[in-house]
């Protein structure tokens, strides 16, 4: 059996350590980063933080070096989704290509390239400490199902989730995954943008009354986009808010470090998602928009030299 | 003959130095600031104004209305936000003074009229100046003062249009208008719209502001928020005098040279920049106030009006919890 990781950041990282413990699979790690690929290929994958592993994939940021794979699994910031799997499409002539990625619309953007495609959701979160050593900052399941329009076979998706869950990485195989998707969806856009905006941690961004009610509006308008799209989400978003505030009170969003960092965000797969689904399904979403037009300001304004 | 011989300027940032600084070569020119080592250093020295004007004016400055006499007129000239400090402290004094606001935002005129019962002149200011001292501002765009009396308790229209001549007699461009609302809530609109989105996404007055071709543009973003506003400005009966959208179009496209972005930095902008409080609560968050109380939806000023507290909220770290962020 071979696997192979797209895009071996800090997720892909995670993803692709765990899996190369077991003994009947053959993991590859295609990414872009030649000295990340020179670490591990001289001295293995290091996770530490939540997990304790060394293990050792093969790494190549060339896809002609990658035998064909069975699976293929793409964790690339959503941005690169696009050139990744062009780059890579030929690994999985025969396979069945997962993305763990944030937002929606990777999978038709994959589905362009590979035969057969499985949307997934994972909560595991990391940092790469350096070339060759990632470390998970939290725990947690991931949900893999078919991507509706061009589904991977069920005992596909049960074969993968069964060797992840055996690697570590507790993983759900389900029939619909899309609820699970949006969950997070709906969480992260609410949430995510806010942080970025203001700099303020979630919790603190929280016990504001007047960004609490926004971050509920733009729950609202996710909430009815799923709807109009026949989704049933598996918890209420809006809840998911008031959890994450208690447990994650200082926690800084990931767009947010993208911000503070002056990174291209992922808004566009997250808060642009929820938008081009709405548009499709004629629910507006003017707040999700306004969020969008303001990330992609904020990152203009890092073009400039005024600052 | 005018009938106003003396003034009083209270506050003498950038604004409030240019009416002091041109004021003065006409009439009987106070300046009320609220720092004694500015007062000296007006005293000592006068006030210059570069720029489009060239003047060396004499003024008499203070931080007790007390130590200043009298006047005809009063301009409040401060931001918004010390507007109800310089009223307490001007409570019991200028007896005789009909008071102007400049500031932007709406709501001022009121906050005023709490501490005494001046006659009261509105205005909204499009000149600009940057302050290069204590005592030397430079008069950099010399575009219009429009003021008129208070439709509350207001100074009579003759009056009016004494202070705008005698601003015009001093160098500075005015007009009174019998009814100023149309062009204060134009200013409103354009403002609290602008420069909240220019605080929060760090951009200056870009072109951005005025590009609608995608459904990301920021253009987009603006003329959706400035039809909130035309809104809530229409249901109390106000016709705006210029269109939001017109302005903020000429604003962008006003000093192009080439390819170059006239790129004018918001107040709320440098503000944000320096960690400083924010206008905000008089322009965005007053069209929130004015809609709510008028039963109109106004999502997108709220929010704006939302992100910008929160912005301010990072330099004002209040909960207790907040300090094990900096200590972890």
């Amino acid at each position: 059996m071979k696997i192979c990781i797209v895009g071996c950041g800090a997720i892909g990282s995670l993803f692709a350590a765990h899996l190369a413990q077991l003994e009947n699979v053959e993991v590859w790690a295609f990414d872009l980063d030649r000295r990340h690929v020179d670490a591990i290929n001289a001295n293995g994958l290091r996770l530490s933080g939540e997990s304790s592993v060394l293990s050792y994939p093969r790494a190549s940021s060339n896809p002609g070096d990658i035998p064909p794979c069975e699976f293929g699994i793409v964790a690339t910031k959503s941005m690169h989704t696009q050139s990744a799997i062009e780059n890579s499409a030929g690994i999985f002539k025969q396979g069945a290509v997962l993305t763990v990625q944030n937002g929606v619309g990777n999978e038709e953007i994959i589905a362009e390239y590979v035969p057969r495609v499985m949307r997934g959701t994972t909560f595991p979160a990391g940092h790469m400490v350096e070339p060759g050593h990632v470390a998970q900052d939290t725990g947690g399941k991931t949900w893999i199902g078919p991507f509706e329009a061009k589904p991977a076979a069920q005992e596909e998706i049960e074969t993968l989730a069964s060797l992840l869950t055996e690697s570590g990485m507790e993983t759900l195989a389900m029939e619909d995954a899309r609820g699970a998707q949006w969950t997070k969806l709906i969480f992260n856009a609410a949430t995510n943008p806010i942080g970025a905006l203001t700099g303020l941690p979630h919790g603190v961004a929280c016990d504001q009354p007047m960004l609490r009610k926004v971050i509920s509006g733009l729950v609202a308008e996710g909430v009815a986009v799923a709807g109009a799209l026949g989704i049933t989400l598996d918890s209420d978003p809006d809840e998911l808010v008031d959890h994450a505030r208690e447990v994650a009170y200082l926690h800084k969003s990931s767009m947010l470090q993208d911000v503070l960092a002056k990174r291209a965000t992922e808004v566009a797969a997250i808060n642009g998602g929820i938008v081009k689904f709405g548009q499709e399904k004629g629910v507006p979403t003017p707040l999700n928009e306004a969020i969008w037009a303001l990330i992609n300001g904020l990152e203009h304004s890092w073009t400039r030299d005024d600052q | 003959m005018n009938p106003i011989r003396s003034v009083c300027i209270a506050g003498a940032g950038a604004i409030g130095g240019l009416f002091a600084g041109h004021l003065g070569s006409l009439v009987d020119t106070k300046v009320l600031v609220r720092r004694q080592d500015h007062a000296d250093r007006l005293n000592r020295e006068g006030l210059r104004i570069s720029g489009k004007s060239d003047l060396q004016t004499t003024v008499l400055a203070s931080i007790e209305p007390a130590e200043l006499d009298d006047v005809d007129l009063l301009i409040i000239a401060t931001k918004a936000m010390a507007v109800e400090s310089v009223a307490k402290c001007i409570a019991g004094h200028f007896d005789r003074a009909a008071v102007m606001t400049v500031q932007n935002g709406l709501g001022l005129e009121d906050v005023v009229a709490q501490y005494g019962d001046w006659p009261m002149i509105s205005s909204i200011t499009f000149m600009s100046g940057v302050r290069h001292s204590d005592v030397h501002i430079e008069y950099e765009l010399d575009t219009e003062t429009w003021l008129g009396p208070w439709n509350q308790r207001g100074a009579s229209m003759n009056f009016a249009q004494a202070v705008a001549e005698l601003i015009r007699n001093s160098g500075l461009r005015a007009k009174a208008f019998e009814d100023v609302r149309p062009a204060q809530w134009s200013k409103l609109v354009f403002n609290s719209v602008v420069n909240s989105i220019g605080a929060v996404t760090n951009l200056p007055h870009v072109k951005d502001f005025a590009n609608r071709e995608k459904i990301t543009d920021l253009g987009n973003l603006v003329a959706r928020m400035m039809d909130e506003g035309k809104a809530v400005a229409r249901a109390q009966g106000i016709e705006l005098y210029e269109d939001p959208w017109e302005m903020n179009v000429n604003a962008v496209n006003r000093g192009k040279t080439g390819e170059a972005d006239y790129a004018h930095v918001f107040s709320m902008l440098n503000d944000v920049r320096a960690k400083r409080s924010t206008e905000v609560g008089w322009l965005t968050g007053a069209i929130v106030r004015e809609a709510h109380r008028l039963g109109i939806a106004a999502p997108i000023h709220e929010v704006m009006y939302s992100l910008v507290k929160g912005i301010e909220q990072t330099w004002e770290p209040n909960d207790e919890r907040r300090g094990e962020e900096t200590a972890t």
